[in-house]
This record gives structure tokens, C-alpha cells and sequence, in this order.
């Protein structure tokens, strides 16, 4: 075993202490000789307003990772919303090892929620994706400066706008509640109840394949009712696995960008569209900031 | 579909008890959206990993790309379980 393998910070070049606050900006693929000073803090980024909101004095009252105040960083029309965290748990190395975590990933994700949804109830926001981090408030300054024709232009879009979730799914457990029982088998026919069996588990395939297709199809009628009372629709993968704790299996997963007047009339156009379909179910979730719709056009919209 | 059918504006949603179905986030307030909202961690992380405006920050690089949140959802997502089997 070697004693010298790549000690941490090793191929890091020697140092000033503290953040580098140039202004001009520098080459961003470059660790930053602040991740190696224990005291060392970056600026992570919640979201993006404009400048002159009541987000500069609501930020005062919000906490954000680490339990760090919140404050507004101002450049031109624009402000961010930023609150100061470690460095060294901060870089890519100790973000990436604590976002494979499912608990440190859950509380970095749920208040970076709750700071964004705080500030989406005061003025319209852009929510950052997780994890976005900058050296220093100045960095932050140019980032915004040198962003503002995008940003400008998607806070005026989404301005006046909530996100709303529909997910579809399909419940074959459900649908086989819903119809008559199948006859049950005679108890008193011993040859018989193999052939029962089988009876039942066709039965039970059917259900499966009639859960799954009407589910399709409702996932389907989605678009059609609602596109006309939204501005745009993202949609994301289907949700699997343990966390998706949703009725059944997720078929369809998609993002609404709705006007906050449209909302009722969003969920009036879905009320009831799967009541009579056995084995389907369709949830709306929201409202959202619009996290879906925050994503530039030049850098590829959504998934 | 079991669930009651929800009259316009109100509540009975599935699977979102507590949250009022009738209003618009702006009048959300900060006590609510702070602590009366539990929304559903994977809800939650299809918006944050994939959604979000992505920015190149100065540390944090690969953060936001994809191979990182595929590594999330591996930590994430686990198999079907075997007394849910597949549907076909």
C-alpha cells in the first residue's frame, strides 16, 4: 500500500488565503484554492429575481443550507438569492459524495425547496438547479450580468405562471378490485381448483394488460384537455423505484407552466378524468415554482 | 379510480393531504411553504436534478449534468419488488 496516493489538495497550486474575488472571469474548470482552507466559504444559488422586489428584505428571514442567513446579490435588474456554505463540502468531490446519500441528498433538496418556494410567494423567481455554486458574491455579480438577456427574458415568460404536476398511473391491484370477483372455485373439487388457479392468474394478466393500456390512454386525453390552458408542458421520466410511493406505476409524469388565474380551471379540465376507468389513477401535484421551465432555450429545454 | 371525485377548487386530491387545492403559490405564506407543505421527495428531485435553470458554476461542475444525477437515481431507484411483479 502506498502512503502518498493522491493526498487530498496535493495537485491544488499553493495559495492566497481566502476567496479570489476577481472580477473578470476566470477559467471555470480550475479547482478553487479555497476548497483546501477549512474556514473557506463559496456562494450557492437559489434562485434569480429582479432587482427592487421584497425578496432583499424577505431574504433576511430565510435560512438556507448550513442553517446560513440568506441574502440578495444585486447586479443591474437582477438579484440573486445566495447564502454562503462551506467550500470544502461544497466542491464537486464533497458535493457528489453526499448527493449519493439519499439523506444528505433529501435535506440539501428540501431546502433548497424551501427557499425557492419563499421566494416564488414574493416575487416571480427562477429556481436554480441543485447545487449551483460560485467562488464568491462577485462571481455571482458577473454570472448575472453576463446572463441577463436570458434571464430577463425568462422571468418575463414565466411571470404570472405556476408549474403543476400530472403524474398517471396505472394500479392493476386496483383495477381487480373493481370488477365482480371472479366465481370462486369449488372448494368441494379438488381437480378442479388447478384449473382455477390458472383461470385466476389469466384473469389477473388481462387486468394487468387493461390497467396498462387504459392507463395509456388517460395519460393520453392529458394533453388534449389541458394544452390550451398552458403555456408550455415538460415531460419527465416516469417515476420507478421506492420513492415512487405513488398508486400503482407511474405511466406518464409531466409539468404544466399554468397562469396562477388558470389553476382552478387547470384542475376543473382533469377533474374526474379517470373516475370511471378501474385501475387508473391521475394525481396533480403543485403548485410548483417552475423548476421545468427554468432551463434557457439554448441549453436545451427540460428532459 | 376510488378516489372521491374532487369538486372544482377543493380539496380530496390523492396522495397531497393538507394542501389546500384552491389557491396559486403567490399567496402562499411563508409559514406554509416552509413548513406546512411536505411535497414528495421524488416529486421534488425530478424538478431539482432535472429541471432548475442550470448555470456553469466555478465549483461545482458535473453537479448538474447528468451523470451525476444518473448516480442519484441509482442510489435512488431499486428494482421491482418481488410481490409487485411486472405488469405483463
Amino acid at each position: 500500500m502506498t502512503t502518498d496516493s493522491r493526498p487530498t489538495g496535493a495537485d491544488v497550486p499553493p495559495t492566497p488565503d481566502g476567496p479570489n474575488s476577481l472580477d473578470s472571469p476566470t477559467d471555470p474548470g480550475t479547482t478553487h484554492p479555497a476548497t483546501t482552507d477549512p474556514a473557506a466559504t463559496v456562494s450557492y444559488v437559489y434562485a434569480i429575481s429582479r432587482a427592487g422586489s421584497e425578496l432583499d428584505t424577505k431574504a433576511a428571514h430565510l435560512t438556507g443550507l448550513e442553517g446560513g442567513p440568506l441574502r440578495t446579490v444585486t447586479r443591474g435588474e437582477l438579484t440573486a438569492l445566495v447564502s454562503s456554505v462551506p467550500a470544502g463540502a461544497y466542491s464537486e468531490e464533497g458535493m457528489r459524495a453526499r448527493l449519493e446519500d439519499l439523506s444528505e441528498l433529501e435535506a440539501v433538496a428540501r431546502t433548497h425547496h424551501a427557499v425557492i418556494e419563499a421566494a416564488y410567494a414574493t416575487t416571480a423567481a427562477l429556481p436554480m438547479r441543485l447545487a449551483t455554486v460560485y467562488l464568491d458574491d462577485a462571481r455571482v455579480r458577473s454570472m448575472l450580468h453576463e446572463r441577463r438577456t436570458d434571464f430577463g427574458d425568462l422571468l418575463a415568460w414565466l411571470d404570472g405562471h405556476i408549474e403543476l404536476g400530472v403524474k398517471v398511473y396505472a394500479d392493476p391491484r386496483e383495477a381487480a378490485t373493481a370488477p365482480p370477483a371472479p366465481a370462486p372455485a369449488p372448494a368441494s373439487a379438488p381437480a378442479g381448483a388447478g384449473r382455477a388457479y390458472l383461470q385466476q392468474r389469466r384473469a389477473q394478466r388481462r387486468q394487468h394488460r387493461d390497467a396498462y393500456r387504459a392507463a395509456g390512454a388517460v395519460a393520453g386525453a392529458v394533453p388534449d384537455r389541458v394544452s390550451a390552458l398552458a403555456r408550455a408542458r415538460v415531460a419527465h421520466r416516469p417515476q420507478q423505484g421506492e420513492l415512487a410511493a405513488g398508486p400503482g406505476e407511474n405511466i406518464s409524469n409531466e409539468a404544466y407552466l399554468v397562469p396562477v388565474e388558470r389553476v382552478a380551471e387547470f384542475r376543473q379540465a382533469l377533474a374526474g378524468l379517470a373516475d370511471d376507468v378501474p385501475g387508473v389513477q391521475v394525481e396533480i401535484t403543485g403548485p410548483w415554482a417552475p423548476y421545468s421551465f427554468a432551463t434557457p432555450p439554448t441549453a436545451g429545454a427540460g428532459t | 379510480m376510488t378516489h372521491d371525485p374532487a369538486p372544482t377548487n377543493s380539496g380530496g386530491l390523492p396522495g397531497i393531504p393538507g394542501v389546500p387545492r384552491d389557491h396559486g403559490i403567490t399567496d402562499l405564506s411563508e409559514e406554509e411553504s416552509l413548513a406546512g407543505r411536505q411535497v414528495a421527495l421524488i416529486d421534488l428531485l425530478d424538478r431539482l436534478l432535472n429541471g432548475g435553470a442550470v448555470l456553469t458554476g466555478d465549483l461545482v461542475l458535473s453537479v448538474a449534468d447528468v451523470d451525476l444525477v444518473r448516480i442519484n437515481l441509482r442510489a435512488v431507484i431499486h428494482s421491482i419488488t418481488p410481490d409487485d411483479p411486472a405488469p405483463w
